[in-house]
């Protein structure tokens, strides 16, 4: 036998080894951003054997990628030191002309001077969060919220505060109730963060008599608002709703996004904000970013001006219609009647409740070995709750693979509630959380 | 510089792709910088087309968990006629099955803790609660659960009280059909990469391990920071020589082949269990067979390059 173990008798010298050796240097904000098991597990959703429901990626199959190619090559060709140059902060003055006419549709009428072009919302998202809050502020937000935005508010160290949401979206009672309570615990609330049409991950809407109400609370609390809208266009009848920003432009900040309407690939988005803000987000951009991606930003403007992009919407419309109804029968047909689900009329996303003691993060190996993934509840909460539930995303796949996906899913419910009979009540988890995807399955 | 070409496969589609597509990544770099050519597939359908058109001279396999480990791949290879870098097929079946593995060591007088081994079924047929009292009454606590077959800490988890149990197996069993309950041993827990040479199989330095949460869960293997190491452990020489001659013995048992990584711990009383062997061990940035290999003064490239030119020996 060989070995390359030392002799003798004394107890080995060994200098211990942490491989991170700026461990102890990093901010507070960095608490948390830890490797985790459902994380790993989205690496085998990625896998064509899966079907996942997990993903929030746009469908961009019936983009006309031949004319938007060669309208690319035509803008390098003749704009390409302007487009292969640093902007400014602001963004392109023709494209938020442009993204004025976008937001029309939605009755906001707003000035280009007024937005600032982001590298996709989220970017704006964290500009937003930048300038507003300091650690330990408290961010209202709808109860399930978006992780992508939960993962913004985290590492400002906001506190996010979740208030219930029921068929008609947020439930004002409950909202006043929060501010109430917040403000009687001396907590300083800066925004309520909402993403009111087709929400992500609930997939309701707003009520839109309750849009005025929720606007007026906020504003008697001296709370802003941030309106998330990357949904808004895509109503499966072509229906639009008005936009917090219209009904009250001076306490809104709204957030908007081409990923969902043409490219997520792109980055690009932007925030419309009330004038001093909008001055203020712009010098955070320049210190985040220098300049939103001129030549993206360039391609949308192309792309806007050549191409029938409110034809290209509906038919975004249809095409996901016809997935959430794929969806929705399959979860009537396959699921166990213990479950409930949300019935969006736009949008990507179901959000699921299973049977009591089903715990969805603890389940999710069980549905990858199955060939089938869904995001578990807890990521899209701050405060650990949401083990019940889970969010099926109906954007990406066939058809067929969103049928065959909820068959699978029902095999797994099945077999977990199987164990749950054979451990009894005892077994019953909630996970810890949050644990969330990463943004690219958001 | 050598003029060998390499297939590394990870990926895969266990619960362990993103290790395992961390540890092909690592492994090929490693091997390119020893002069391999390195190729990085994923075993998907594309892969056998690939293998028989490219004919790389030897594969070496970086998955963790499912295919990789139980012999599926191996056995593929095998029918195949390509070298490979690992354990054959029908030790990589037992070796893969933790009970199997466990049960083999200890007709041959290897110490582990002791174990039970049981399918959701039974406890199903006859009871989850009679069943589990029995298990505390046989293994006592604390106990740990896992899965009976993966790695990397998947479902795996330490049980202090009767009152966890219920949840913790159903925890266990999202992962397998069958749990595998042993008794906790409390001591300094370490992994000892063995590597066959021409002289035998050879143990690199023991690494000890020792998470901040105190337990090594997924969490702490995979974000760097959250787990002290020492390498080579701090054991007596003794002790040293002991786990180094534990884990050379298991890989020679078990008849394992080229490279394994033993965990093992060392109670408080000096007792060295063998907890479970891995054929595949990982290789990231926070795996314990590189830190064996460096603390040996070895290269992770030199150390597989010279596995390759076994693998290709021996046809």
């Amino acid at each position: 036998m060989h070995s390359e173990e030392p002799e003798g008798n004394q107890v080995t010298p060994s200098t211990g080894q942490n491989l991170d050796p700026h461990l102890k240097r990093y901010a507070a904000r960095a608490e948390g951003m830890t490797a985790s098991e459902v994380r790993a597990l989205f690496a085998v959703a990625n896998r064509p054997e899966v079907v996942s429901l997990a993903g929030g990626m746009p469908n961009l199959a019936a983009l006309p990628l031949d004319s938007i190619a060669a309208e690319v090559a035509s803008l390098i060709a003749k704009e390409g030191l302007v487009a292969l140059q640093y902007g400014s902060a602001h963004g392109l003055p023709a494209l938020r002309e442009q993204i004025c006419d976008v937001m029309s549709l939605e009755g906001i009428t707003g000035h280009p001077d007024d937005i600032v072009v982001t590298a996709g919302s989220q970017m704006a998202l964290d500009l937003v969060t930048r300038i507003f809050i300091d650690p330990g502020d408290v961010v209202i937000a709808e109860g399930p919220s978006y992780v992508g935005a939960l993962g913004t508010f985290a590492s400002y160290q906001a506190q996010v505060v979740h208030v219930e949401m029921d068929a008609a979206g947020l439930v004002p009672e409950a909202l006043r109730q929060a501010l109430a309570v917040a403000q009687a615990q001396g907590r300083r609330v800066k925004f309520l963060y909402t993403i009111p049409n087709f929400q992500n991950p609930g997939g309701v809407t707003l009520d839109v008599i309750r849009r005025a109400e929720i606007l007026e609370i906020c504003r008697q609390a001296g709370v802003l608002v941030v309106e998330d809208n990357p949904y808004g266009l895509l109503g499966f009848e072509g229906q639009t709703y008005p936009a917090l920003r219209s009904m009250d432009p001076d306490n809104v900040i709204y957030l908007g996004s081409f990923s969902k309407t043409f490219a997520s690939g792109l980055r690009v988005g932007w925030a419309l904000a009330p004038h001093a803000v909008r001055e203020k987000l712009v010098l955070a951009a320049e210190a985040a970013v220098l300049s939103p991606p001129v030549l993206s930003q360039m391609i949308v403007s192309r792309y806007l001006s050549t191409h029938d992009w409110q034809g290209q919407i509906k038919s975004f419309q249809q095409m996901y219609r016809e997935r959430r109804d794929t969806l929705l029968a399959g979860l009537d047909q396959h699921m166990p009647a213990d479950c409930t689900w949300t019935k969006p009329d736009g949008g990507f996303f179901v959000w699921m409740t299973v049977p009591e003691g089903i715990d969805t993060k603890a389940m999710q190996p069980r549905a990858v070995t199955a060939r089938v993934a869904y995001v578990p509840g807890i990521g899209f909460y701050a405060d650990g709750f949401g083990s019940r539930q889970m969010r099926l995303s109906f954007c990406f796949p066939t058809l067929d693979r969103i049928r065959e996906g909820v068959r699978r899913l029902a095999v797994v419910l099945e077999q977990e509630m199987e164990l749950l009979r054979t451990f009894g009540p005892a077994s019953r988890r909630i996970s810890s959380g949050p644990q969330t995807p990463s943004p690219d399955t958001a | 510089m050598s003029d060998r070409t390499v297939a590394v496969l990870s990926g895969g589609l266990s619960h362990e792709r993103d290790v395992s597509l961390r540890s092909g990544r690592r492994l090929s770099a490693a091997l390119r910088a020893v002069g391999l050519t390195v190729d990085e597939w994923d075993t998907d359908g594309s892969l056998l087309m690939k293998l028989s058109t490219q004919k790389p001279d030897a594969v070496v396999i970086a998955l963790h968990g499912g295919e990789g480990e139980n012999g599926s791949i191996q056995t593929v290879l095998e029918m195949l006629g390509l070298p490979f870098v690992g354990t054959d097929s029908h030790a990589c079946r037992r070796a893969w099955d933790k009970p199997t593995a466990k049960a083999d060591l200890v007709r041959s007088g290897l110490l582990t803790p002791d174990w039970v081994v049981l399918p959701h079924s039974t406890f199903r047929e006859l009871g989850a609660q009679a069943v589990l009292d029995a298990m505390v009454e046989r293994l006592g606590l604390p106990l740990m659960l896992k899965p009976d077959q993966g790695g990397s800490a998947l479902g795996a988890q330490v049980v202090w009280d009767a009152t966890e149990l219920p949840a913790a197996m159903v925890n266990c069993l999202a992962y397998g059909e069958t749990v595998l309950a042993e008794q906790f041993i409390s001591g300094t827990e370490v992994a000892v990469t063995v590597v066959d040479s021409d002289e035998g199989p050879v143990a690199l330095p023991a690494v000890e391990i020792t998470p901040e949460s105190g337990v090594y869960d997924y969490t702490s293997r995979y974000t760097a920071g959250l787990t002290n190491f020492h390498t080579p452990a701090r054991l007596s020489a003794k002790a040293a020589s002991e786990v180094a001659d534990l884990a050379v013995a298991a890989h020679r048992l078990l008849g394992l082949r080229d490279v394994s990584r033993t965990d093992a711990v060392v109670a408080e009383d000096g007792s060295i269990y063998f907890l479970e062997v891995n054929v595949s061990p990982g290789l990231t940035e926070t795996s314990l067979l590189p830190m064996a290999t460096e603390a040996a003064g070895r290269s992770l490239g030199q150390i597989y390059a010279d596995l390759v030119d076994r693998a290709i020996a021996r046809g």
